[in-house]
This record gives C-alpha cells, sequence and structure tokens, in this order.
C-alpha cells in the first residue's frame, strides 16, 4: 500500500504532465502484480471499490477519538477523509502494511456486515499516507488529476509501444491488468481483443497552415464540415451497443438516447452533438449533457443527442480500416442509403474544384455547429493517431477582442515564478467587468513582458492573485483570440468565451481603447442567430 | 485550592510577554524591555532593542549575527544547567531540542517551579542536544502543531522521499524552502547522517546562520553559494532557500527545479498546495501532538498554560486528565515559519 499512497501523493502535487507520466511508469517498472494492475484501475476509474460512504468513517473514527478533538481538527483540515487518515490513532501494529492487491481482494470478497471490522484492522496497520490512500480508494475520490487517457500513454511508454496499441485491448481487459503486463514486459503475446463492443483508436487530423494548401493537389482530398461537437465512436457488435469518445473513454451511459439507433453491426465515427428539428444546436447545448451520467429524460427531450457520422471502421462484421476514405465513404452511404436510421445522419461532403472555392465555402458556414472544413484524402487508409499528411482540419479564423488585463495569479512547475494566469475584462457602463482567463498563447519573452508588467504594477493583492492597474489610461491591453462565446449564468458578465488566448500585447493601446461588452453580446446574438 | 495569598505568583503575564516579578525579567518579550531572557534566536522570540539580554552563548551568538553585537545594552551568556539566582528566584537554562541553544527556563522561588518550554521537540536533532523533562508545578508549553492530526513522521521517511524525487528526476534541481534558522542546519546535518556527501548549495540567507553553526562545532559538509555555481553544477543539485524564495524571480536561475517545502504544515495537503509545491516535506522543528502530549503527561504539572498555537485542543485533551490547564493569548509570536519575517535577504 505504501508505494501506492507515495504514487498518489506524488501525482497530487505534480503539476505537468510529464512528471505525472514519470511518476506512473516507474511506480509500474517497480510494483509487482497484481498490485499495480489495482493502482491502474484506480486511476484510470476502471476499479470500482466504493465500499464504504463517509459516514462509516466517521462512525469509525468516533469510537477511537474524542468528539471535541475530532471536531476541531475537521474543522481545521476540512476534508473528512484526510481528516481520518491523519487522526486515526494506531495501535502498535502487529501486523505489516497490508499490499494494495490485498486491500483490493478482501474488499471486493468482503459482505457488507464484515466492511467495517476490515476497514478498521486495516486502517491500524497502515500509516497516514497510506490511510489517505486506503480512504480515498474505498470512498471513490482520488483526484490526482490523472485521466484515463494520460493512464493508458503511461502504460505505453512503459511497453515501447504505440498508444494506439493499448486503446485498441483496453477495452477488452479488467484490473489487474496480469495479462497486460506480460504482453509489455515481453513475456507473453498481445492479449487478444475478444470482448465484443470495444473501443478502435481514432484518427486524429492535423492543422492546417494555409501555406500548405499550394503543395496538396484538390482532387486528392475530399472535404467536409468541421462540426463543433464531440468526436465518438458508435459501436454496436453481438448485441453490445457502446459509445466512446476520442480519448477511449467510455460515455454510453450519459445518451442512452442514442442507443436505439445504433442498428448496426460495426463501428462509426462521427460526430456526439444536439440537433433539433433538424437543425444542429451550438456546442453550448452539447455541454449540458456531458458529465451526466443518468441524464433526465427532461433533458433528452430538450437536448436531443444527434450522430453526425462520417466514418465506418467496420461494417457487417468486416474491418474496413485498411481501405481507402473512397470506399469506407461508399460503403457508410450504402449502408445509411439502406437503413435510414434514425439520429444518424450523414456528414454531407462538400464539392470544390480549387482551394479558392473552398476557402469561400469555409468563410460561408452553414450555422454555428460547425467550426471549419476538414480536408481527408481520398486514398488514406484509417490510421490510429495523429500521422501527417492524410487528414487535416482547416478551422475558421478566431474572433478577436481587446481586453484589459484585471488580475494575474503565479503559474505552476516551470511557470511558478512567472505571473502566467491572466483575468481580463472589456467595457461596461460601470467600468471594466471580467470576462475570461488565458494561460497560455504568448511567448516566452512576452510572458517575461508581462510579469514585469504586473509586478511594477500591482495595487491589490489576494492571496496568490494580484490586482493590476487597469484605468483608462493606464494599464496593459492584451488582444484575445477565442474560439466561441455562450451564455453563462456563472460569469458576471453572463458570457463565456470558448478557448481564450492572448494573441498579442497591445502596449500601443490605452485601456480606454478596449473593447466594450456590448460589442461581445453582438457577436453572441450574431453566433446564436447562425450568422457564426 | 488557591495558593496562599502572601506568596506573590512567580509568573504573571504582561503585555511585552510573560514577566517574572520577583526578578524583574522578561521572557521572550515582544517589544523592548529592562531585562529580559531569550529561549531561543527565531525572530519573533529573539528581538533587538533590550536593556539587558540573557540567553545561552549560542542563542546570543545568533542574536550578534543577526541583529549585530550591539543588539542589547549588555548580555550575559548562560551555558545550559548552570543555575544563576535573581532576587528571590533561582533560574536555570534546560535544553529544550527545538535549534541550536534553544533552551526551556526554569523558575525555582519558594519551593515553586515552573518551566517556560519555549519552542520545543522531541524527535532526535543532529544539531542539538534533546529537551530534557523537568517536572514542575506550572508548564507553560507551546502548542504550534496542537492539534492531534499532526503527527510527523521520522525525518528519515522524508529524507526518503526527498531521495525518491531526486532518482525520479535526475536530471532536475531540487530546490527546498527551508527557515533559515534551525530548519535549514537540521536538514543539512540529517542529510549528512543518511550518507548525502555531495555539495548542498544555498541562497544567500542561508550563509551566515550555516557558518555560524560550523563555527559552533556542527558539522555541514560541502555547502556552497548558489550564485557560485555554474549550470553544469545544477543538473540534479540539491538548493537550500528560505521559504519566502519559492516562487521568487530568484528561483529563474534553476530552470524547472522540483520545488519541496520542509515544514509541519505539509501534512495538511490544503496547506501543501497553496505553497504551490511539489514535494511537501513533512519536517518541523516543533514538537507534533504526540510529542506534545506526551511531554505532559510525563512532567506531569499541576498547572499547564497553552500558549501560541492551536491552544483550544490541547487545553481541552489536558483537562480531561485533570490538569489545570488554561490558553495563554500571548500576542506577536508566529507559527512555524514558512515565509514571513526573517527569512527576507539578499539572494
Amino acid at each position: 500500500m505504501s508505494p501506492f499512497a507515495d504514487l498518489l501523493e506524488a501525482l497530487a502535487f505534480e503539476p505537468q504532465r510529464l512528471g505525472k507520466l514519470r511518476h506512473l511508469t516507474r511506480y509500474l517498472s517497480r510494483t509487482p502484480d497484481p498490485d499495480r494492475g489495482y493502482a491502474l484501475g484506480a486511476l484510470a476509474g476502471t476499479l470500482d471499490l466504493a465500499a464504504a460512504k463517509p459516514a462509516l468513517l466517521r462512525r469509525l473514527v468516533e469510537t477511537r477519538v474524542d468528539p471535541v478533538l475530532f471536531a476541531l481538527s475537521y474543522d481545521y483540515v476540512g476534508d473528512l477523509a484526510e481528516t481520518v487518515a491523519l487522526i486515526w490513532p494506531s495501535r502498535p501494529p502487529t501486523e505489516d502494511p497490508p499490499r494494495l492487491g490485498e486491500v483490493v481482494e478482501m474488499l471486493a470478497s468482503a459482505h457488507r456486515t464484515s466492511v467495517p471490522g476490515l476497514l478498521e484492522a486495516m486502517l491500524d496497520r497502515l500509516d497516514a499516507s497510506g490511510r489517505l490512500a486506503l480512504v480515498k480508494l474505498i470512498t471513490g475520490g482520488l483526484r490526482v488529476g490523472l485521466s484515463a487517457r494520460l493512464a493508458r500513454t503511461a502504460l505505453a511508454e512503459y511497453g515501447a509501444v504505440p498508444v494506439e496499441a493499448i486503446e485498441e485491448v483496453w477495452h477488452g481487459l479488467d484490473p489487474p491488468y496480469t495479462e497486460l503486463f506480460a504482453w509489455l514486459e515481453g513475456r507473453a503475446p498481445p492479449p487478444r481483443a475478444e470482448g465484443r463492443g470495444l473501443f478502435r483508436p481514432v484518427m486524429l487530423a492535423h492543422p492546417l497552415e494555409e501555406a500548405e494548401l499550394s503543395h496538396l493537389d484538390p482532387a486528392a482530398f475530399a472535404a467536409e464540415w468541421k462540426w463543433d461537437g464531440i468526436r465518438v465512436q458508435a459501436v454496436a457488435e453481438g448485441g453490445r451497443r457502446r459509445l466512446y469518445a476520442r480519448s477511449g473513454d467510455e460515455i454510453t451511459a450519459g445518451f442512452p438516447d442514442l442507443l436505439p439507433a445504433l442498428d448496426f453491426e460495426g463501428a462509426l465515427d462521427g460526430e456526439l452533438v444536439i440537433a433539433s428539428g433538424g437543425t444542429v444546436r451550438p456546442f453550448a447545448d452539447l455541454q449540458s449533457r456531458l458529465n451526466r451520467k443518468a441524464p433526465a429524460p427532461a433533458l433528452m427531450e430538450r437536448l436531443p443527442a444527434a450522430i453526425i457520422a462520417y466514418d465506418a471502421l467496420s461494417l457487417e462484421g468486416e474491418d474496413l480500416r485498411a481501405r481507402s476514405f473512397a470506399e469506407r465513404r461508399a460503403r457508410l452511404e450504402t449502408w445509411h442509403a439502406a437503413r435510414a436510421p434514425d439520429r444518424i445522419t450523414l456528414s454531407p461532403l462538400l464539392p470544390f474544384a480549387s482551394w479558392e472555392e473552398l476557402a469561400a465555402r469555409r468563410a460561408e458556414p452553414p450555422g454555428p455547429a460547425v467550426e471549419g472544413v476538414m480536408l481527408k484524402r481520398r486514398d488514406s487508409p484509417y490510421l490510429a493517431g495523429r500521422v501527417k499528411g492524410h487528414w487535416w482540419k482547416w478551422k475558421r479564423d478566431p474572433f478577436t477582442i481587446d481586453a484589459v488585463l484585471l488580475y494575474a495569479q503565479r503559474g505552476h512547475g516551470k511557470r511558478s515564478s512567472f505571473y502566467s494566469d491572466y483575468t481580463f475584462g472589456v467595457w461596461a457602463d460601470d467600468g471594466l467587468v471580467p470576462v475570461g482567463k488565458a494561460y497560455f498563447g504568448f511567448s516566452d519573452a512576452e510572458l517575461k513582458e508581462i510579469d514585469r508588467f504586473v509586478r511594477a504594477h500591482t495595487v491589490g493583492r489576494f492571496g496568490p492573485v494580484r490586482e493590476v492597474t487597469h484605468t483608462e489610461e493606464e494599464g496593459l491591453v492584451l488582444e484575445i483570440a477565442f474560439e466561441g462565446l455562450q451564455r453563462s449564468a456563472r460569469h458576471r458578465s453572463g458570457i463565456a468565451m470558448r478557448f481564450p488566448r492572448v494573441a498579442r500585447l497591445r502596449w500601443d493601446k490605452r485601456p480606454a481603447q478596449a473593447d466594450r461588452l456590448a460589442t461581445l453580446e453582438a457577436l453572441l446574438a450574431a453566433i446564436e442567430a447562425g450568422g457564426g | 485550592m488557591p495558593p496562599p495569598s502572601a506568596t506573590p505568583p512567580l509568573l504573571v503575564q504582561r503585555p511585552a510577554g510573560l514577566y517574572v516579578p520577583a526578578a524583574d525579567l522578561h521572557i521572550d518579550p515582544v517589544r523592548p524591555v529592562e531585562r529580559a531572557v531569550i529561549t531561543h534566536g527565531h525572530g519573533d522570540h529573539a528581538r533587538p532593542g533590550h536593556g539587558a539580554v540573557l540567553a545561552t552563548p549560542e542563542t546570543l551568538a545568533i542574536m550578534a549575527v543577526r541583529y549585530g553585537p550591539d543588539h542589547a545594552g549588555a548580555t550575559q551568556p548562560l551555558p545550559y544547567g548552570r543555575s544563576l539566582d535573581l532576587g528571590a528566584v533561582r533560574l536555570r537554562l534546560v535544553p529544550a531540542g527545538h535549534v541550536i541553544g534553544s533552551a526551556q527556563i526554569v523558575l525555582d522561588s519558594g519551593g515553586m517551579r515552573a518551566v517556560v518550554s519555549g519552542d520545543y521537540k522531541r524527535a532526535p536533532d543532529p544539531t542539538t542536544p534533546p529537551f530534557e523533562p523537568v517536572p514542575c508545578d506550572l508548564f507553560v508549553t507551546e502548542a504550534t502543531f496542537g492539534l492531534p492530526v499532526f503527527r510527523h513522521p521520522p525525518i528519515g521517511h522524508e529524507l526518503a522521499r526527498l531521495a525518491a524525487s531526486r532518482a525520479a528526476f535526475p536530471d532536475r534541481p531540487h530546490l527546498i524552502g527551508a527557515y533559515a534558522l534551525g530548519k535549514a542546519q537540521r536538514l543539512i546535518a540529517s542529510l549528512r547522517e543518511s550518507g548525502e556527501a555531495g555539495p548542498i548549495y544555498l541562497h544567500g540567507a542561508l550563509e551566515r546562520l550555516c557558518a555560524l553553526y560550523t563555527e559552533l562545532g556542527v558539522e555541514l559538509g560541502p555547502l556552497r553559494p548558489l550564485r557560485e555555481a555554474g549550470a553544469a553544477d545544477l543538473a540534479g543539485a540539491l538548493v537550500l532557500a528560505p521559504p519566502s524564495a519559492l516562487g521568487d524571480r530568484w528561483q529563474r536561475r534553476l530552470g524547472d527545479p522540483v520545488t519541496g517545502l520542509a515544514s509541519g504544515w505539509m501534512r495538511v495537503r490544503a496547506r501543501a498546495r497553496q505553497r504551490n509545491v511539489e514535494l511537501p516535506l513533512v519536517i518541523s522543528d516543533h514538537a507534533d501532538w504526540d510529542e506534545l502530549t506526551a511531554t505532559i503527561a510525563e512532567i506531569a504539572p499541576a498547572r499547564l498554560w497553552v500558549t501560541h498555537g492551536q491552544e483550544e485542543a490541547l487545553v481541552h485533551w489536558a483537562r480531561g486528565l485533570g490538569i489545570d490547564a488554561e490558553p495563554l493569548s500571548l500576542q506577536g509570536y508566529t507559527d512555524e515559519g514558512d515565509g514571513a519575517g526573517e527569512t527576507e535577504a539578499p539572494a
């Protein structure tokens, strides 16, 4: 348990993705089966051990700790799991600390009534960080900022295989993943992806630099709209129907209204959107359905989900991935015409003879749910990952506004000595109102300039946050680029930006010359009206 | 059972701090007074400007380094264990185990004994003799970590975590924030005991006090000023700095260091997160809950005064044992320094 506890501790305090990967691969290489496999499952969310509720922990700790001391401590620490872990008065241990595998297997096979006793005995055998790991494990909240995707990336790094190879088999395996480790360590062949309804690694596009177009032959490419939803893989095999996000995470439970439409034998690639009355709705509508494990019927009726299909990876039991895009598209169209499935439409191909013609179409998108065009080589097979030269995304140009820097906060890791996180605002009737935050977009040299400005123009400090000068005459104007706007009750301005970043520092402008909130409101109205 | 009214109290509370009327003496006064006895050299206990100062030779040496030789009108060194009669009071300094020279003040008068602990710890520390428990009638204890969630692991456990991080990131410097007086030197001396023989790089604010420790006979091994380190020296280097330097522009010369902080507060995640460090090390020069309660149980005073820290929990616990315990609200003392005050100095 102690190596697992150390890993959780290290991950919880490690801000950088590469650092998290390093910690996890080291752990995997130094920890035996089945402990490491259970740890992997706990981190990736595939190990469901929710064996105890916080109330049980509280009851246990109250049998051992004076209630006044517990209350004072809980008040100070602020987190029940952590308070219990820290305050637990161990008796002198009679046994060694349990291994993670022992803990998991014991709890998984325990009868509900024997869980409290088991837990108490295990808490006695652990030190404070071990107790915290145990308590977080059984209450289901590790919260160390590590995604399932990052866990699979660590596995790929550990075994020196492409992450797509891990994704291909991942959903057919369960903790403690011993056959997976045996393969990654060269002791066994790859586990066979035998289960039905498995995820296939997704093919990704490169952003297009417009200068590259002159090297590309328009006749070799098909074009489609780039839809502003989330990438989805719909799989129906042997009676199983599943929906996966691009990361390989399963999202079936959030979209039960789509499952009847998955009336095929195969795997389709497409965009998950909200569509009603024949129109695709803005991304904001989809957002209110994401991350819901069990959506209410009323929500599904108001915001019905749909799939805009653009590729077929497998149909009627035949794996099509080695075939060309043109062939796969033909198969997809034939299937769609024959079935005319409810809630699955085809992403139309955009006819064009020259790049100029396509550029003109890109400038006039049909609605708010389009964020550019996609180019796909007609002869490309379906390749896992972001392989250059096959698929391109040509996004519409971002929106930009001039905003005024209001607050700055220091970053993490490499940036911990720089003020690198910015809150910016635009003018409303009663002064500047915050409209967003940006953490990137600037160069290292620009970061230094902003940092110097922040330190020299601080007018207030709130914990780690500095407020900087922002009068009409004095302040820093930032040109902010963003992908879209949506209404938000959580922001004082009533507007939230998508993907804001600092495009330029406008030292040449006075704050009084920055944009007004009315400009953003007009833009939002135009987006909602479909003008984009 | 009140004491006979004819006997004046041995210790009273005054605005400047604890006061011994029979000897006209303040203990760790927070403002200039005529006569002061100082428990240890931390800036919130040892302040400049007193008329006369009584303290261990080590504490006086620290005050001279920090405030200059003229920090008080007169100074009188009193080594551990030597007694001094001041009017009707006999005074003795006894090791407190907190930092070098730190002392408890033992006061005997008319058959009564009071002990003022200052700050103390029971965990081993190669830079200072261990805390000596002295049986007494009135014990004045600190309570910086006076909640049962504060239990400091053995320092070896935390040094192993530091070693593991250095092994995981061998190319990155490890920058550890440690209080300039006591914590930094204990960390260095403990690293030496654990076999670390290489150079350790110091922020400028640590140099004078490390030099003083060496003069006082504490073996710290090879120490180098960070400003003399070349880029090649810094890969994988161990660098110590006062906590206030973490996240400061000063640290940019280290590129992408793993940052750590050695403090008892690191036990609680929310506090550790606030400090924005990757490697929180639970290392403290204060007694944790188990040490506080074990010490009070061992000394078994009839009366207990609890000061600077989490008084409420410790008072509640002591009353449960039948000890006449009271919180003292002394102003002007900070908790374990992880940033404030004395750590600011030119790099």
